[in-house]
């Protein structure tokens, strides 16, 4: 559980996965991939971890991934194996909603 | 939140797929990625603290926008048409520096201290080496970093720096943009220069999306025209004056045939309502979207989008037709408001100043600190109102209002008017100082070919639509308004021109 700022940047324990929080929750939120907790993109990775049964269905880059509450947004920035999640449920891919082109 | 971040992602996601053409030149976004990693150890060795370009558009320029980022130096595009005292004046605020130019600057610009002059073609080779080497895969993620320095066109004052840190610009790609929402054979044509915020918009908006950025580095119609239908471009930005230029050259052609051509956007000053209408007309096929936004704001903030266009066109409600010169509707990350003098919140439809608040949004000025309020709120400088609706009317720069006899007078409203008139093709009003009334109104007119209209005859034109205050006391009639390169009117020259008599 930690405090997330939009911003920061993090990856999978578990897999290639690297996301950006792009909207958090004010209070602590647990988000993992592949099961285990994200880690810092600059940290060093606990070693020899895989990823948990359920919990491996894939990032795609680019995609913003959603908790039900819709308070935590987190941009896939490099994809991988292991699926995203927060408070026990899968985050879900957020629908686009395109703007017009204007530069 | 850096710039380096969508950079890394076009490389990763669609590093095979072409992200700038310029004149022969391609280059994948893989391509850019190596060359900005060679570029940026290039300048992590030297003392320099920031990378500037005096340059027009050439691949060197992506390059450099993210060799700066990587290395965590601000990037900072000037006017290549600078020269002398008024570019010397600049340089000193961002010395030491690595400086890209033209080859043929090179050795007169090395005279100026602190600067490592590098030629434009020097720089390419030296980013684009074939060897394979392992690239320094470390930059800064800090948002609060510079990304980008532009001096901001002056067009009331001399030219400031507007800082625009990666958060900004970062901010509005993600709030704007969708990864690799482009087709692949998406094309952005891009004339706007890179000292323009939309220039640097451009390049990161279409790196993010994936759409492949064609470069005119000088924008003639012609030109504009012969390499949209080249490169099959599907998208492109103007500035008011661009479009005019184009719609001039096609009239009497009927059609554009650009049938590739799917979203023309135009931004960057006023635009009469007489080109966009012709315009609509000679690209039937194609979605327009009005874009305003300021340095100071990352580009974008408000969008008057396709629907919007076809919804006033074809409108007898002339409040619904009126649209056709607003600038839309702010984006949904963006609040505005409009607000008086003193600060106070205006009710739809009356006129104040623009206030803007978003996370895109910078309002700080190199030296001089952040503009925005305590409650996140940026005043423009822009007055305008937003209709019942909340599209939002444009009137120009505070700045410019004349102040006759206690009265507050937007020269937009009087300009307006005037360019309703069948025989005016474009009109610049001001304020002159006046004894009487503090600051008297007067115009400076331009009529079409073969057409002429008399001061006694605009000025009853004037006086039978707005009041007579509003009515301008003297007019001058010239051959042509002075703007600069990017489109915007110079009302210093009009003032001091007409001051001159």
């Amino acid at each position: 559980m930690a405090v997330l700022k939009a911003g920061t940047r993090l990856k999978s324990a578990v897999c290639n996965t690297e996301v950006m929080v792009v909207a958090a929750p004010k209070d602590e939120v647990d988000v993992s991939c592949g099961g285990a907790p994200l880690v810092a993109l600059g940290g060093e990775a606990p070693g020899g971890g895989e990823i948990a049964e359920g919990a491996g269905e894939g990032t795609q880059i680019g995609k913003r991934y959603i908790n039900e509450a819709g308070d935590l947004e987190i941009l896939c920035t490099k994809p991988g194996e292991g699926s995203l999640a927060s408070g026990g449920a899968l985050l879900t891919i957020k629908g686009a909603k395109p703007l017009p082109s204007s530069d | 939140m850096n710039l380096m971040m969508l950079l890394e992602m076009a490389a990763e996601g669609m590093g095979d797929r072409v992200g700038v053409v310029s004149g022969d030149t391609r280059l994948t976004y893989g391509e850019i990625f190596e060359a900005s990693g060679r570029a940026a150890a290039r300048l992590r060795s030297s003392d320099a603290e920031h990378l500037a370009i005096l340059d027009i558009s050439s691949p060197a320029l992506p390059i450099a926008v993210f060799a700066a980022a990587w290395a965590g130096k601000p990037f900072v595009p000037l006017n290549y048409r600078l020269t002398g005292a008024e570019l010397e004046a600049l340089v000193g605020q961002i010395t030491p520096a690595q400086l890209i130019t033209e080859n043929e600057r090179v050795d007169s610009l090395a005279e100026l201290a602190g600067l490592e002059v590098i030629g434009r073609d020097d720089y390419l080779a030296g980013a684009r080496r074939a060897e394979a080497e392992s690239l320094d895969r470390e930059w800064s993620m800090d948002p609060d970093e510079i990304a980008i320095l532009l001096f901001t066109s002056g067009t009331t004052g001399p030219p400031k720096a507007a800082v625009i840190r990666h958060k900004h610009l970062v901010s509005y790609i993600l709030m704007s943009v969708e990864f690799m929402s482009a087709d692949e054979n998406d094309a952005a044509l891009v004339c706007v220069p890179p000292y323009h915020i939309a220039g640097m918009a451009a390049i990161a908006s279409s790196v993010y999306s994936g759409r492949r950025i064609v470069q005119l580095p000088n924008f003639t119609a012609e030109s504009w025209l012969e390499l949209a239908r080249k490169e099959e471009i599907t998208n492109a930005f103007v500035v008011p004056t661009m479009l005019a230029r184009i719609v001039e050259l096609l009239e009497g052609q009927g059609s554009a045939d650009l049938p590739h051509l799917r979203a023309l956007s135009y931004g960057g000053g006023k635009m009469p309502q007489s080109i966009i209408e012709r315009a609509l007309e000679l690209f039937p096929e194609t979605n327009f979207a009005n874009a305003y936004g300021l340095t100071e704001t990352s580009s974008t903030i408000s969008i008057l989008g396709p629907e919007d266009h076809r919804a006033a066109i074809s409108s007898d409600d002339s409040r619904v037709r009126r649209r056709l010169v607003s600038v839309g509707q702010p984006l949904p990350s963006i609040e505005v408001e409009i607000r008086d003098g003193d600060g106070q919140a205006l009710a739809a439809n009356e006129r104040g100043e623009i206030y803007v608040r978003g996370e895109q949004v910078s309002g700080e000025y190199l030296g001089k600190g952040s503009l925005v309020l305590e409650d996140g709120f940026f005043p423009t400088r822009d007055g305008g109102s937003l209709d019942e609706d909340g599209y939002l009317f444009i009137e120009g720069r505070i700045d410019d209002i004349i102040v006759r006899g206690g009265e507050n007078i937007s020269p937009g409203e009087i300009e307006d008017v005037l360019l309703e008139h069948e025989a005016v093709s474009d009109a610049a009003v001001v304020g002159l100082p006046d004894e009487q009334w503090g600051e008297k109104v007067v115009a400076a007119v331009v009529c079409k070919p073969d057409a002429r209209a008399t001061e006694a005859e605009l000025q009853q034109w004037v006086k039978d639509r707005l009041r007579s205050s509003r009515t301008p006391e003297s007019f001058e009639f010239w051959p042509e308004l002075p703007y600069n390169e990017t489109g915007k009117l110079l009302r210093r020259t009009v003032r001091a021109r007409l001051m001159a008599g």
